[in-house]
């Protein structure tokens, strides 16, 4: 039989058992009784890229959830996109523990606050966290903003509060903080390209 | 990178110097053993370690790190004295005929207009070019005179003999001359070598010299512009390329364009000084448009609120007084000048040298905010970990806000590889607990800024009152609404220059690419490099239709590459000056008698004809490229080979100047001065790295990668480890001037003790990865250890060249 992989879990979907495939060693066809479906094939498969190097892998992200009200899509298997130009399906030792990543007890799940002196994390909202950041930014910013240099030049800047931006995050969150962050007269403003 | 991952392939011969793409880009790596079976390419490899590159090379060389200037003049002083260069190339597209100001001398070390006093050449005034009566550079096309480009260049790097070269990298000659021959082997029009460098070369106070001096090799073999060739950075992170793109440094705005100095108050003068009128006759100096870019980048930002009255805004950009890179700023910050700091997805106390001293810094904020997927050991500077991060913790009076986000697999939008693809990605799943994609957190910022704005008054409000906000959801712009604000699109019927009666773009469509970009307010753009990545037949960055048509791994419709969806830039060069293809077998774009298509998109005027004698090299106004950077590197025109800042020998070998040991120009800070060591105290050179199962220091969070490489090591070799008694596995203390780590020590035969200036150098290896953090099993931070000093042009750190003792402990 010729049947690709995916069209292959197509097929499963649809009632197919796969002992019975390979036992029979013929063609899929519906009329197999069901005996368990594959746990791929209730997947919803989505084109991502590997966050790590630029050689920038394709990857295939398998996640259950299919996107109704009361569920939450989680990932439950990554591979290499073998249809990808550059990485042709292979993944490196970094890509292939990419599950590990998203499921890492490093993820921060919500805002936290560590008080000046103190010696652990409050949670808090996201509302209380913008409101507390942003009376930071504006008290500092209306007290050192500089709009005339010495000489009496228009400078317009903000010296006193500086942004490091990210390296792996998408190019539209990238042109969105340039553009929050030039308009506030920020130059302390710079991204792990530094580096 | 000039070129692509896949072009790789096309390659006859392949070096890899200041990377490990074997280790590091695995697959890419790939492209290079596809090279190596379909061409019988040979792999080259340069590095101060037998890596996992060097394990399946052609042949291997050693050198002492932060030498690669000396190795690459000597390749250039080779290749000129046996004639290996392709003449008819270098002739015609390079400066090699242009002759240099009289006044322009380079002595013991240094170049005209050198300050000691504040460690600068403050006169650039004599590195430039003679200009003739008309305003154009004169050139002496028989490149006899003494003063053009290929005689000086040629005086400047007689002085790189094989046993200068030997002397100071380490190398033994018989190896450094075998590595010329087979770069040399591809001068020919028919033979081609890529070149494949990364942070190996960036992270010196030398770096961005090291790295023209590669681009140089190149040139004078004639392998810029050509399939197989190029100069391939092998950029880290997954969008750094569009972070940098998209101009998230201190000093640029989007697209490569710059913001103002404080000097620079004239909107005029300012456009006028990034518009360069072409140097020779007949050139395109495409920077001439930059009005287009500027103009519609201010449509993009604030809208209505730019007019030509108001000069678009100009005042509204900040106006740099110096620039403020992360050094500065940290610098900054530890003389209490920062108030506030926001990380988003940067870990700057691992990555960034001197650990110490960040420390010290961080803890004089008012307020740190920390935006990550994952808890950065920035993140908890302010909390004791014993010997890993020995703080006052109650001392520390920062207020830290630590606000979750997304990662690659819980949002969509598009990064940019090293090759220059956006390519766009899809959301598989929804993030843990609360986190939000940084779209959401800076549109949220920015709204809850305006309110108060709005509501209390304050300072200079008018741009963030004024900031264009046109997103469906205010608070969570979406990714392709900001791709296709990026891309850009008409806010007015444009009509067709060449035929009044036409309309290009009906207002508020997609522009399909900058050159509808217009400088009079009528169209938006806000990344003029990126526009064609969305145009009104939508979003050419999901394209995922792998046809290779020429065979020749362009793939032309994946995805979407800036400029114009070229995968090779430079690409006019692949042709002679008449147009022919100078390779059949690689031929690229070509001359067809009415105008230039071929393979690729031609990065080129398209109906210019081979005979007006418009240069390949459209971006510079001299329309070719330059071996002479004129005024534009630090510490001058031509690479010059100096010292790391730290120097295992204490002399450069190339002068007896004590001001020209290391770079002249590098970046150091007074207070940092007593913060260097000596190979007195600190015999040893040391260098960082990774290893492939790591990712800098992320994947110290992830199980897998923590099992496969639990423990922090150090590797040194065989000969040291005698000298100092210390056996494999036993824990050594590594330690410079601004502190020390413990580790495993790994002893290797793949680092070995090199012959230096009269003296035996040790070099040892220092993995990044470990943190008090993590999976992994705790360790120390490494860049505890590197010295907080930056290059002269980049302010990129030098973590690849220090000096350490080490120790049994
Ligand atoms: S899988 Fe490996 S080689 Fe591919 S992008 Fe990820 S880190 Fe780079």
């Amino acid at each position: 039989m010729n049947v690709s992989r995916r069209g292959f879990f197509k097929v499963c979907a649809a009632g197919m058992s796969g002992s019975s495939l390979v036992a029979m060693g013929f063609a899929p066809t519906a009329a197999l009784a069901e005996v368990r479906q594959f746990k791929l094939a209730h997947t919803t498969e989505t084109r991502n890229t590997c966050p790590y190097c630029s050689v920038s892998c394709g990857l295939l992200v398998y996640s259950v959830g299919d996107g109704a009200k009361n569920t939450k899509a989680k990932v439950i298997h990554i591979e290499g996109d073998p249809d990808h130009p550059v990485n042709r399906g292979t993944l490196c030792p970094k890509g292939a523990g990419l599950l590990d990543f998203i499921s890492s007890p490093a993820r921060l799940k919500y805002p936290e606050v560590r008080e000046a002196g103190t010696n652990e994390w409050k949670r808090i909202s996201w509302d209380e966290a913008y409101a507390r950041i942003t009376r930071l930014m504006k008290d500092d910013r209306d007290a050192n903003f500089i709009e005339k240099n010495a000489d009496g030049v228009t400078v317009n800047r903000w010296l006193s509060t500086g942004f490091l931006a990210a390296s792996a995050s998408p190019s539209e969150a990238g042109y969105i903080t340039h553009k929050v962050v030039r308009n506030l007269g920020m130059l302390a403003f710079d991204n792990q390209a530094r580096v | 990178m000039t070129n692509t991952w896949s072009d790789i392939k096309n390659a006859d011969v392949v070096l890899i110097m200041g990377g490990n793409a074997a280790e590091a880009h695995p697959c890419g790596f790939k492209w290079v053993i596809e090279a190596k079976k379909l061409n019988k390419a040979k792999l080259v490899v340069v590095d101060p370690r037998f890596t996992r590159s060097a394990a399946v090379a052609d042949y291997y060389a050693p050198i002492r790190t932060g030498t690669d200037i000396a190795f690459l003049g000597g390749v250039i002083n080779y290749l000129l004295t046996n004639d290996k260069i392709q003449h008819e190339y270098v002739k015609a597209y390079t400066d090699f005929t242009f002759l240099v100001d009289e006044r322009f001398a380079f002595e013991n070390g240094l170049y005209s207009g050198y300050n000691a006093d504040k460690r600068a050449y403050d006169d650039r005034s004599s590195w430039q070019y003679q200009r003739g009566e008309d305003g154009y550079v004169v050139t002496d096309p028989t490149m006899q005179d003494p003063r053009c480009v290929y005689q000086l260049l040629k005086k400047h790097y007689s002085r790189y003999t094989p046993d200068v070269v030997s002397n100071i990298c380490g190398t033994p000659e018989d190896q450094f001359l075998k590595v010329c021959e087979y770069i040399a082997s591809t001068s020919g029009t028919d033979r081609v070598m890529t070149i494949m460098y990364a942070l190996g070369w960036t992270q010196h106070s030398q770096g961005s010299q090291i790295i023209r001096t590669g681009a140089m090799v190149q040139l004078l073999l004639g392998n810029i512009g050509v399939k197989g060739g190029g100069m391939n950075a092998l950029r880290g992170h997954s969008n750094i390329q569009g972070l940098t793109d998209l101009g998230l440094m201190t000093n640029l705005l989007p697209g490569y364009m710059t913001l103002p100095g404080e000097r620079e108050t004239d909107y005029g003068a300012y456009i006028a000084r990034r518009a360069p009128k072409p140097m020779r006759p007949n050139q395109m100096s495409y920077w001439q448009n930059y009005e287009k870019f500027h103009v519609s980048l201010m449509k993009s930002w604030y809208g209505k609120a730019a007019t030509a009255e108001n000069n678009w805004c100009f005042d509204w950009l900040p106006k740099l007084d110096k620039p403020h890179d992360i050094l500065q700023v940290f610098e900054d910050m530890y003389n209490g000048k920062l108030n506030g700091y926001f990380c988003q997805g940067f870990n700057p106390l691992a990555a960034f040298p001197n650990k110490s001293k960040l420390n010290v810094a961080l803890a004089k904020l008012k307020y740190l905010v920390i935006m990550d997927p994952l808890a950065t050991e920035t993140s908890e500077f302010w909390k004791n970990y014993g010997d890993l991060n020995n703080v006052d913790t109650a001392s520390i009076q920062t207020t830290v806000f630590r606000l979750p986000t997304t990662c690659f697999a819980e949002e969509s939008g598009s990064l940019v590889n090293s090759a220059r693809w956006l390519q766009w990605h899809w959301k598989g799943a929804e993030p843990p607990g609360e986190a939000k994609p940084d779209t959401e957190i800076m549109g949220s910022l920015h709204l809850h800024l305006r309110e108060l704005y709005e509501k209390e008054g304050g300072t200079f409000p008018d741009p963030i009152l004024n900031l264009d906000w046109p997103y469906k959801r205010p608070h969570e712009p979406s990714s392709e609404e900001l791709a296709m604000e990026f891309n850009g699109k008409a806010l007015v019927d444009l009509v067709d220059p060449a035929d009044p009666t036409k309309i290009i773009r009906k207002a508020g469509e997609q522009l399909d690419g900058f050159a509808q970009l217009r400088a009079d307010g009528s169209t938006a753009c806000g990344c003029w490099i990126y526009a064609g990545c969305w145009t009104q037949a939508g979003n050419q960055m999901a394209r995922r239709d792998n046809a290779d048509p020429y065979g020749d791994g362009q793939t032309q419709k994946w995805a979407w590459a800036w400029p114009a969806n070229r995968r090779i830039l430079y690409n006019r060069a692949s042709a002679d000056p008449s147009g022919k293809p100078w390779d059949s077998r690689r031929r690229l774009v070509w001359w067809n008698g009415k105008q230039w298509g071929g393979d690729d998109v031609p990065d080129f005027a398209p109906a210019s004809a081979p005979e007006v004698g418009m240069g390949p090299f459209i971006m510079n106004p001299e329309g070719i490229a330059r071996f002479f950077a004129r005024d534009m590197m630090a510490e001058g025109p031509f690479p010059e080979h100096y010292e790391p800042t730290e120097t295992p020998i204490g002399v450069n070998p190339m002068n007896d100047n004590p001001a020209a040991v290391y770079n002249p120009a590098a970046r150091i800070f007074k207070g940092d001065l007593p913060n260097f060591g000596t190979s007195a105290e600190f015999p040893y050179a040391a260098t960082t790295y990774r290893l492939t199962e790591h990712f800098h220091y992320w994947t110290k969070h992830v199980n897998i990668n923590a099992v496969l490489q639990p423990e922090q090591f150090v590797e040194i070799g065989e000969g040291l480890a005698h000298e100092k008694g210390i056996a494999n596995g036993d824990r050594v203390q590594v330690s410079s001037k601004r502190g020390y780590i413990r580790a495993v020590a790994l002893v290797t035969k793949r680092i070995r003790a090199l012959k230096v200036n009269g003296q035996t150098v040790h070099q040892v290896g220092i993995p990044i990865h470990w943190g008090f953090m993590g999976q992994a099993k705790a360790g120390y931070i490494a860049n505890t250890l590197a010295p907080f000093v930056g290059d002269a042009n980049t302010q990129t750190p030098e973590s690849k060249s220090f000096l350490v003792n080490i120790e049994k402990v």
